[in-house]
């Protein structure tokens, strides 16, 4: 395509308006850049007289925001709660101070390119581009040049000197990398026990009621109820109650003896009473929505779905394996009680998980 | 360095050859410019021309907001205290009156409800990030469906992804500070997602939080790696991108006199430092406006964090809602290798995956400069329809995008709109696969189609909604010839030709090897550019034939 027209100067495109162009020659030519349109602010002394005040206005409505801004700040308590439609209850000196900076900000922008738009010069100016590469003589030169520095360094040919450099600068940030070994400890064997291990048939550790803080008989647990539980002695006041509570939840759950479906974990129960750790086997959640009529437990995070009648398992969702069951019996006064750990480990699932 | 020449060297020397000043203010910049060498730059950028159009003002939004993130982000360290030390709550909120609670969740709570305006300033840094990243994400739309990214801008286009990247996950780090249950969820999560790595998972676990989920130290290093680490990147890159946009100068769509040797537009000095800082408050304006009146991560309404509580409808912010959706749609899948070892692709496939959805559309321009091979700078911005499989290839990305936002999100589409969960999974999963194959084909022949009517337009003028009646009777609708301006405009695209493959004998007779790679560049370029993939413009001598009487009405 030709650009024999295209030249950009206003002036002389001015002229070559509409099809005269395209008469002689290429019919898509370039006419060049179009005349400047006076705006009314251009020509009319009364129109950017207006436009100046408007401007100012802006400006001085932002003034006075800003100075409501500071007043709003001194006369409204903090716990002012006022009703403003359609918003409802909301804090008196929350909506004060952001809508007062927010007009304060708001108008001096408004004012900024209402000056930009209305009163500075609007002429398109073209300006030219050059290629971001260099030419070929720069080039040359710089290549030369760092030849030259390349050769007066002696780096390519002392292979002594280069070898022990790379070997010494590959090696120094080793020492960084040993520096980060105190961040945490090994995994050892962390992951793989609960704070239920230290029961044993002749120590067994009660199941502590999440709501009541009490230990539980058979009878409180009712059919289609969701009970959470944690291991007797392990208080919200310990340092550690977080951690271990990540891992030791439960939900106890009683389902009709007809209803269950897995002769293993009925086993694993106490009387119809099953318990299930919280911990979602997916990333961790813990569960805590419950369908008592299919009993279905569903983990709000990602719907993981387990079938609590069927061994917790998987019929729904991302979770990868059932939950871990806790083996649950009663002790002499008849409170609930474990005898040992889960049989695998809680939680997400983890490369040196057993399976 | 002095001479020897033999000119006296008294007290009477004067200490510059410049003219005297006549202001004041001549008289600081010359002391500067003596200085910091301040003339020589502004020459070069005082009056630089910036070309005019509304999706300019994309890049805009991001660099204030992250202004305003920072400026914001100050202020509210000076009163959060990142420390998961365990504290009781004596508060003015009444409801977690003597409840347990970490420091940083008190202290956000004192932020909210003790320090005047602390809450005001939460909730600006809050959404500001909001905006930052969406602002990011659409910038980068109009990059791509622009063809903007083509030489010399290929690396600027880098910085620009990485800057959206390290948004992501700063955004991310800085609402799990307060240690709220909502948050405490999304670091809950995270620790799932870390597990799943092979052989290292564990390891990485311990040495990230410290010991066992959640510890005491995953809080303070995330407000180190939130408030520096990756703001500090994030500057530098920030920085290099800025300096590359000057460098560059900006692009321009094609039109009367805007050439790829020119770039078109209005100065800096005054117009642009006008319009673009007054964009800069009306940004700020509107988001302080916001958050006055919409609340955003109401941490009270959660409560503070416990590894045994969650509340329904957890959602991590926006940006994140497409790696959620990859992690609840994915079906659980557990295998045992090496024996006894687990591999949980159920989790470690969509963390594979996730980094994969975005660098998909980020190695795209090398993809598409291979197959053009294509060593020209370009600085007049495509129209998307101009580019078919670029635009069609970028749209298919937003569907699937899009889909995984819906899967990210299909508990509240569950109940609110009384859908099952099972079956918006079921759909995302079919989605996932479908939907941008399906978005791609249409995309790309509804740009076809565009192209058609531009080529109508030009060859046949446009509709102009005169009826006139002919004298045997015959109505016709009178077309209007175009300008010459906007036949320059809708005829100024390039358009490549597919590259061909050399011919299978050469003159000797002898078979020629193609490569494997060779040849699927041949079929990629007939794709991009054959008879499938664009609408020839309008040719001098169509226009010649048409507008030489016959058809013209």
């Amino acid at each position: 395509m030709s650009h024999d027209i295209s030249d950009n100067s206003p002036q002389a495109h001015g002229a070559s308006h509409g099809s005269e162009v395209a008469e002689h020659g290429n019919p898509f030519a370039d006419p060049g850049l179009p005349a400047h349109l006076p705006r009314r602010t251009d020509i009319d002394e009364r129109a950017a007289k207006r436009a100046e005040r408007q401007v100012s206005l802006l400006f001085i409505v932002s003034m006075l925001a800003t100075i409501g801004f500071i007043a709003s700040y001194v006369i409204f308590p903090i716990d002012k709660i006022v009703y403003i439609f359609p918003l409802g209850h909301v804090s008196a000196l929350n909506f004060a101070l952001g809508m007062t900076l927010g007009v304060a900000l708001f108008c001096i922008g408004a004012g900024a390119v209402h000056w930009a738009r209305t009163l500075m010069s609007d002429h398109e100016i073209p300006a030219e581009r050059h290629p971001i590469e260099a030419d070929d003589e720069v080039r040359a030169d710089v290549i030369e040049q760092f030849k030259t520095g390349a050769a007066e360094s002696g780096f390519g040919r002392r292979k002594l000197l280069r070898n022990t450099l790379i070997g010494s600068m590959a090696l120094v940030p080793l020492s960084g990398v040993v520096l980060l070994r105190d961040l945490g400890p090994l995994p050892e064997q962390k992951l793989l026990h609960t704070g239920w291990d230290k029961a044993t048939p002749q120590n067994p550790i009660a199941l502590i009621n999440m709501n009541t803080n009490r230990p539980m008989k058979a009878e409180d647990i009712v059919q289609g109820s969701l009970t959470f539980a944690k291991p007797e002695g392990l208080e919200e006041d310990a340092p550690d109650f977080q951690q271990q509570i990540a891992k030791d939840a439960l939900m106890l759950v009683r389902i009709a003896p007809g209803d269950l479906k897995d002769q293993q974990s009925a086993e694993l129960g106490f009387d119809g009473i099953l318990a299930y750790s919280k911990i979602c086997t997916h990333v961790g959640c813990p569960i805590s929505l419950y369908e008592q009529q299919t009993h279905h437990a569903l983990c709000p995070c990602h719907q993981s779905t387990f079938d609590l009648a069927d061994g917790a398992r998987v019929i729904f969702g991302p979770a990868g394996h059932p939950l871990p069951q806790l083996k649950i019996t009663t002790d002499e006064q008849g409170f609930l009680v474990a005898t040992g750990d889960f049989d695998e480990p809680v939680g997400p699932s983890y490369w040196e998980r057993p399976r | 360095m002095s001479t020897t020449s033999g000119t006296s060297t008294g007290a009477t020397t004067p200490s510059s050859t410049r003219a005297k000043p006549a202001s004041k203010w001549e008289a600081a910049a010359d002391w500067t410019d003596g200085r910091l060498g301040i003339y020589s730059l502004a020459k070069a950028n005082l009056r630089k021309i910036f070309p005019d159009h509304w999706s300019f003002m994309l890049g805009e939004i991001c660099l204030y907001t992250f202004i305003i993130i920072i400026l914001t982000g100050v202020y509210l360290t000076l009163f959060f205290k990142p420390s998961m030390a365990e504290t009781v709550y004596t508060g003015s909120y009444v409801p977690l009156d003597g409840i347990r609670m970490s420091e940083a969740y008190a202290s956000t709570m004192n932020i909210s409800f003790e320090v005047r305006g602390g809450l005001l300033i939460r909730q600006i840094h809050h959404w500001a990030a909001i905006v930052f990243v969406a602002a990011m994400l659409v910038h980068m739309m109009r990059v791509f469906f622009t063809g903007a990214f083509r030489k010399p801008r290929e690396i600027n286009w880098l910085f620009g992804a990485g800057l959206l990247f390290l948004g992501m996950f700063d955004g991310f780090m800085g609402y799990s500070l307060p240690d709220d249950l909502l948050s405490g969820t999304g670091i809950r999560f995270m620790e799932g997602a870390i597990l799943a790595v092979p052989i290292v998972g564990t390891y990485l676990e311990m040495f990230l939080y410290g010991g066992e989920f959640p510890g005491q130290d995953i809080v303070p290093r995330f407000f180190t790696i939130h408030v520096l680490l990756i703001p500090g990147i994030m500057l530098g890159l920030l920085v290099a991108h800025l300096i590359l946009v000057f460098y560059h100068k900006h692009t321009q769509f094609a039109g009367p006199g805007r050439k790829e040797e020119n770039v078109v537009g209005m100065p800096l000095m005054p117009v642009y430092m006008a319009k673009a800082g007054g964009f800069f408050f009306l940004v700020f304006g509107v988001i302080a406006a916001v958050s006055a009146i919409a609340t955003v991560n109401p941490i009270w309404s959660y409560g503070p964090y416990r590894p045994d509580q969650v509340s329904t409808d957890a959602q991590p912010d926006w940006y994140m809602g497409f790696s959620e959706g990859l992690i609840r749609v994915m079906p659980g899948w557990e295998i045992s290798v090496w024996g006894g070892h687990t591999l949980n692709l159920g989790v470690f496939i969509p963390l594979m995956v996730f980094p994969l959805v975005l660098a998909v559309i980020w190695l795209y321009p090398f993809l598409e400069a291979w197959v053009t091979g294509d060593k020209r700078e370009h600085h007049i911005a495509d129209r998307p329809r101009n580019a078919p499989v670029r635009t069609a290839f970028g749209a298919a990305w937003i569907s699937l995008y899009l889909v995984l936002l819906i899967g990210g999100g299909n508990d509240l589409i569950a109940t609110h709109l009384h859908l099952s969960i099972n079956s918006i999974t079921y759909f995302v999963r079919v989605s996932f696969f479908l939907l941008p194959v399906i978005v791609f084909i249409i995309t790309k022949r509804w740009c076809l189609g565009l192209q058609r009517r531009d080529k109508e337009k030009v060859l046949h003028g446009r509709e102009s909604g005169v009826i006139k009646r002919l004298p045997h009777g015959e109505f016709v609708e009178v077309h209007a010839d175009l300008s010459q301006a906007d036949k320059f405009t809708l005829t100024a695209h390039e358009q490549p030709q597919p590259i061909e493959l050399p011919a299978e004998v050469d003159e000797n007779g002898v078979a020629r090897k193609v490569g494997r790679l060779a040849k699927a560049r041949a079929k990629l370029s007939e794709g991009f550019f054959g008879d499938s993939g664009q609408i020839a413009k309008p040719t001098a001598e169509e226009h010649a034939e048409i507008t030489s009487g016959h058809g013209h009405h």
